[in-house]
């Protein structure tokens, strides 16, 4: 399959006065795994929907591979929808779920099942395929939910929340999943998540979004390390975001040690520690001024529960 | 239900007693069933019994004679009018049943998928009810003014100038029974039918749009299957509401047509009692044969 572009431009959604999403541009690379992050209700999931064909446009565009499709129905878009419950029909069997799309369309049925059957091939379910969506089990809803989306041939599949159902084990297996499907069928993925683990293990560009703006985007190694925003330093990598007099600076929480009083930059004292296996996190307060920390340390020395002097 | 009825008490008590007091938990279960099944057994089972029991008696004009003679329902099964105020019955049950859920999907649609806010759809629903709070009998006769030949239909009518002489089939015809059953009974359809169209999660109607289903696609193959329990349950509803009815198509026929009920309460009122019994009997049968059918086609089960 050939990789294709998408772009947004100046894509707004409002829902009477209230602006979801405020005049995002971005351009998607061709056959990238893209991640939307931000907390709930920074306009993530109506972006995606736009995209879909499930929200209407309220202004700006939709652009794929030189199209525009912002006003096209889902279906002709060439994108394909994963829904965050999955969204199976019920009454129908496995096979039939992923053969739904190919049955609107008028496909025989010796034809479209042949199809269905490859598509579960592909996600590792094809001896589920006469159970019932109610036999499975949430992983297994999740694939037959991935091999409906992907039967339509998709330019580019949208995931909303697609981990989101799934017990924190499931979850990594699950991601390690989606990156290696995408990878074999090389076209774009575009998946909403809260959770920044999610975006960072998953996503070639990570797009962060708050209240309606896209606050960074980029490959997630930049993301991280550089944050162009005091924003995205705090949700992306619970960086440590200081006033400083050039501006606000943020310091990775890895990068805090401890250190005697005297050869400390800053001091103050541990308000909290948390135990976190491979790491200890700490919150702290430093003395005078307001800033709060939160370091990082490996849990291979850790700090005893009383005030210490730290920076 | 009864499942967890039994089963539930069962492991805790197990556990905790004694190995000899293992019948305990077994007897509790019989005896928490016990008032159900003894209220069922006596106002259902047992009136049914001395109903097929008394089916098999014989009369004559002055007496009830206590036996077992097949004559009754060979009559029932000879008789050329029965057969045919049977078949007037079934085709009111079909007709009603066709109508009524015609308009009571089409409005449990409405409510559900097109009213977007929660007041509202309670409101409107309430609204459906109203008819509700006054009598079948009052709502029946409420038509005859107006269907009347001088009623307010045909008045209106001819003063539009739409017709010359008043419509005779409007009331007592077929045409006004039928109306007034549609009108006592849609609201049965429109509740199970808005129930099941409540439970449908509209992400599936998203995922049928996502994956190319037209409007009517998505009616066909996803909202109708998905509804097909609701749909069932206000099908018993309607057709055992009109297959044993009397009063309406007494009061909206003028007495001109005749259904079972009919004929069961003019054998009770010349206390020929075996004939009504044997009559009762085999509507009771044809309806349950009818039910029992449509089971076959859908587990309501899963909407209970």
């Amino acid at each position: 399959m050939q990789p294709h572009e998408l772009e947004l431009i100046s894509l707004t959604k409002r829902y009477g006065k209230a602006l979801a999403v405020d005049a995002i541009d971005y351009r998607f690379g061709a056959g990238v795994y893209a991640c939307l992050l931000g907390p709930s209700g920074c306009g993530k999931s109506s972006t995606l929907r736009m995209i879909a064909g499930h929200e209407s446009v309220s202004e700006g565009s939709i652009v794929l591979d030189g199209r525009d499709v912002s006003r096209l129905p889902p279906a002709r878009r060439g994108t394909a929808m994963m829904f965050q419950s999955y969204a199976l029909f019920p009454h129908l069997s496995v096979r039939d779920n992923v053969a739904f799309s190919l049955r609107m369309k008028g496909v025989d049925k010796a034809e479209r099942n042949a199809c269905a059957m490859e598509m579960l091939e592909l996600v590792d379910m094809k001896d589920h395929a006469d159970r019932r969506p109610a036999q499975l089990s949430g992983g297994q809803q999740q694939r037959v939910a991935l091999a409906r989306a992907l039967i339509t041939r998709p330019q580019v599949l949208l995931l909303d929340e697609p981990l989101s159902a799934l017990d924190p084990f499931l979850r990594i297996r699950m991601r390690a999943e989606l990156k290696r499907l995408q990878r074999e069928l090389g076209i774009t993925f575009i998946h909403v998540t809260h959770g920044q683990d999610e975006a960072l293990a998953l996503a070639d560009e990570i797009i962060v979004m708050n209240a309606g703006r896209i606050e960074q985007a980029g490959p997630a190694l930049e993301v991280w390390s550089r944050p162009a925003t005091g924003f995205v330093a705090r949700f992306i990598g619970g960086h440590n975001v200081l006033d400083a007099p050039g501006g606000i600076v943020a310091v990775r929480a890895d990068a805090i040690r401890l250190a005697a009083p005297g050869a400390a930059a800053f001091t103050g004292h541990v308000t909290g520690v948390e135990y976190q296996g491979a790491h200890v996190a700490l919150t702290a307060q430093a003395d005078g001024r307001s800033p709060r920390f939160c370091p990082r340390l490996p849990s291979s020395m850790p700090p005893s529960r009383r005030a210490r002097r730290w920076g | 239900m009864t499942d967890a009825a039994l089963a539930d008490p069962a492991p805790a008590r197990v556990r905790g007693a004694m190995k000899h007091t293992r019948e305990w938990p077994r007897l509790m279960a019989y005896a928490q069933a016990a008032p159900l099944a003894l209220i069922l057994l006596v106002f259902l089972v047992l009136p049914i019994m001395v109903i097929v029991t008394v089916s098999f008696w014989e009369a004559t004009e002055f007496s009830i004679i206590p036996a077992f003679s097949l004559e009754n329902y060979a009559y029932l099964f000879s008789s050329e009018v029965v057969g045919r105020v049977f078949l007037a019955t079934f085709r009111y049950a079909a007709i009603t049943w066709a109508l009524t859920l015609a308009i009571g999907f089409t409005v449990a649609w409405f409510l559900a998928f097109h009213i977007r806010s929660l007041t509202w759809q309670i409101a409107l629903f309430l609204l459906c009810t109203i008819p509700f709070w006054t009598s079948n009998i009052i709502r029946m006769i409420s038509w005859i003014p107006f269907l009347g030949r001088e009623g307010i239909a045909n008045s209106a009518l001819m003063s539009w100038g739409v017709i010359d002489q008043p419509l005779d089939w409007l009331l007592f015809s077929d045409f006004s029974v039928i109306l007034a059953f549609v009108h006592l009974y849609t609201l049965f359809m429109v509740v199970p039918i808005f129930n099941s169209m409540m439970r449908i999660d509209r992400a599936l109607l998203e995922a049928a749009h996502d994956a190319g289903a037209s409007g009517a696609q998505v009616m066909w193959n996803v909202v109708i299957p998905l509804c097909k329990p609701g749909i069932m349950i206000g099908t018993i509803f309607v057709l055992t509401l009109v297959m044993g009815d009397l009063i309406t198509v007494r009061f909206m026929s003028g007495s001109q047509s005749a259904n079972v009920g009919r004929l069961i309460s003019n054998d009770i009122a010349l206390l020929a009692y075996p004939s009504a019994a044997a009559t009762a009997v085999v509507l009771l049968a044809s309806v349950l044969l009818v039910i029992g059918l449509l089971m076959r086609f859908v587990d309501i089960r899963k909407e209970l």
